[in-house]
């Protein structure tokens, strides 16, 4: 591992969390699904990556830590280029938490799955033990170290998956539709667990007023490329832009009558 | 399955079975049953003696005899194949009840029985004194082939998500009226078999992705570990060391 990334003012202008440069990549099959994606993410930013379903979003989120590669363009996460050489860097740099909790939560207890990040970085004994109950601590799902993810709610196991990935002290959180299947109360303390998170933050979603509460700024990919980029209120209250990315509001809610947070 | 918090083969206490090192006692069981089935067939006492074994353990781990005796029930598949043995073995022929039984084959048929039914109440112990995630660490510290175990290990996290993505099929089909009904509808339940492989399937792609994602290269990070001291083996290997007087005995005096 490299070293921890600290906020060290006299180290210089800090590297982008996440630094994306005309990424193209077409599947074997042919289809391609990419088309020169350019997003620069700086530290500590909160960012919504808004697309209808087919727009590349997940294909985008794979090339983040180099599960694909292969087509043109480049992607840096904290100065260090994805590539082979440094794989497992990579991997714990960019903590992805998947949609379905049941796929991310594969070991048999809450608490072997969160060390199983930092575990396989190397960490043993009492380390990989205060990282575990810190990442649990996080969310709030520290009572239920010792249970197995099958026994929890959905809502905690979403919260179990986000510590996951904590565990493994990433630069950046790479959400998949974070608030999918998530009752009312579920979603809000998921809001509040990711508001009080010290981490870079790239949430991919449809859910527009989730976006809008978490995110002061969205990027629009569709059909490939990004489209539109800038603040999320803004962009929601573009009904044109909105309405040629089948992008939809929820049935009565005004993004103009909510006080939406500004950057960090 | 369902929502229950242990697997029902497992039964929760604090006896000193159950705290015995899951490595430990899956050698202990292995060494008895191995000690059992090598016992000559004629020595009937033997497997008497053996029982009574079983039971000072099962009373040791404090695990009631009828729970044992309900668990002992999965032996009947085999049990139907033993009774079947007198009557169609070959050989010498004695007469019971007015039916000529091979003599051979009702050796043969206690021979299936006793070993059998001992070797089932050896490992009901084990699995009601150790927890599930516990046996995986156990067999993963005798060097079982890593990918067995991580393939166990599997079955056990997933088997309820299966089972409740067939249960959910099951639900889908018969709110549209379908009610299987003799051969005419097994096409269907094969169908839905094969929807819930391909589920199943694309699932297990999902995870690996996940834990490549985490940093998966291939082997288990090793999270915990188990140890045993010396008094915890020689303690586990009270069972196998008696079975093996009872068997050498059992040889001598044929």
């Amino acid at each position: 591992m490299t070293t921890e990334p600290t906020r060290d003012p006299a180290a210089g202008p800090m590297p982008p969390s996440l630094d994306v440069r005309g990424l193209a990549f077409a599947y074997p099959d042919g289809h391609q699904a990419l088309f020169g994606v350019d997003l620069s993410v700086a530290r500590g930013e909160r960012v919504a990556l808004l697309g209808p379903n087919g727009a590349g979003k997940t294909t985008l989120v794979l090339h983040l830590n180099g599960i694909l590669t292969g087509g043109a363009g480049t992607v840096t996460v904290g100065g260090l280029p994805v590539g082979k050489k440094h794989l497992a860097e990579i991997r714990r740099r960019v903590g992805i938490v998947f949609q379905d909790p049941d796929d991310q939560l594969f070991m048999p207890t809450v608490r072997e799955d969160v060390a199983f990040g930092p575990a396989a970085g190397g960490l043993r004994g009492p380390e990989l033990e205060a990282r575990v109950m810190t990442a649990l601590d996080q969310v709030g799902m520290a009572d239920f170290a010792a249970r197995p993810p099958h026994h929890l709610s959905f809502g905690q196991r979403r919260r179990v998956a986000v510590a996951t990935v904590l565990a493994m002290r990433p630069e950046i959180l790479v959400l998949d539709e974070p608030s999918s299947n998530l009752d009312p109360a579920s979603r809000r303390e998921l809001a509040d667990i990711l508001r009080s998170l010290d981490v870079t933050v790239l949430m991919v979603t449809h859910d527009l007023p989730y976006a809008l509460e978490l995110c002061p700024r969205a990027v629009v990919l569709s059909d490939g490329v990004i489209t539109a980029d800038g603040r999320t209120q803004e962009l929601l209250c573009d009904e044109d832009l909105m309405r040629a990315h089948r992008l939809e509001l929820p049935f009565g809610f005004n993004p103009r009558s909510v006080t939406a947070p500004t950057a960090r | 399955m369902g929502a229950g918090h242990a697997h029902r083969l497992y039964r929760h206490g604090h006896s000193p079975v159950h705290g015995m090192p899951p490595h430990c006692k899956i050698a202990a069981v292995f060494g008895f049953v191995l000690v059992v089935v090598s016992t000559p067939r004629e020595a009937m006492w033997a497997f008497g003696l053996y029982a009574v074994l079983l039971v000072a353990v099962a009373f040791r781990a404090r695990v009631p005899i009828a729970f044992l005796l309900r668990r002992l029930v999965i032996e009947v598949p085999f049990v139907a194949f033993a009774v079947l043995l007198p009557f169609v073995a070959t050989g010498p022929q004695v007469h019971v009840l007015g039916m000529s039984l091979s003599e051979n084959g009702l050796w043969g048929a206690w021979n299936v029985l006793a070993k059998g039914t001992l070797g089932v109440a050896a490992s009901v112990l084990l699995a009601a004194t150790t927890e599930l995630r516990e046996l995986l660490l156990g067999l993963q510290r005798l060097r079982m082939p890593p990918l067995l175990v991580q393939i166990a290990s599997f079955m056990i996290r997933y088997g309820d998500v299966i089972t409740d993505e067939m249960r959910r099929m099951r639900i889908a089909r018969e709110s549209r009226g379908f009610q299987a009904r003799g051969v005419r509808h097994w096409p269907v339940l094969a169908k839905s078999a094969g929807a819930l492989f391909i589920r199943s399937y694309e699932r297990g792609e999902r995870v690996h992705l996940a834990m490549v994602s985490r940093g998966y290269t291939g082997t288990m990070p090793v999270i915990d570990d188990v140890t045993a001291t010396r008094a915890q083996w020689s303690h586990a290997a009270v069972l196998p060391v008696l079975a093996l007087a009872v068997c050498l005995t059992g040889w001598t005096l044929r």
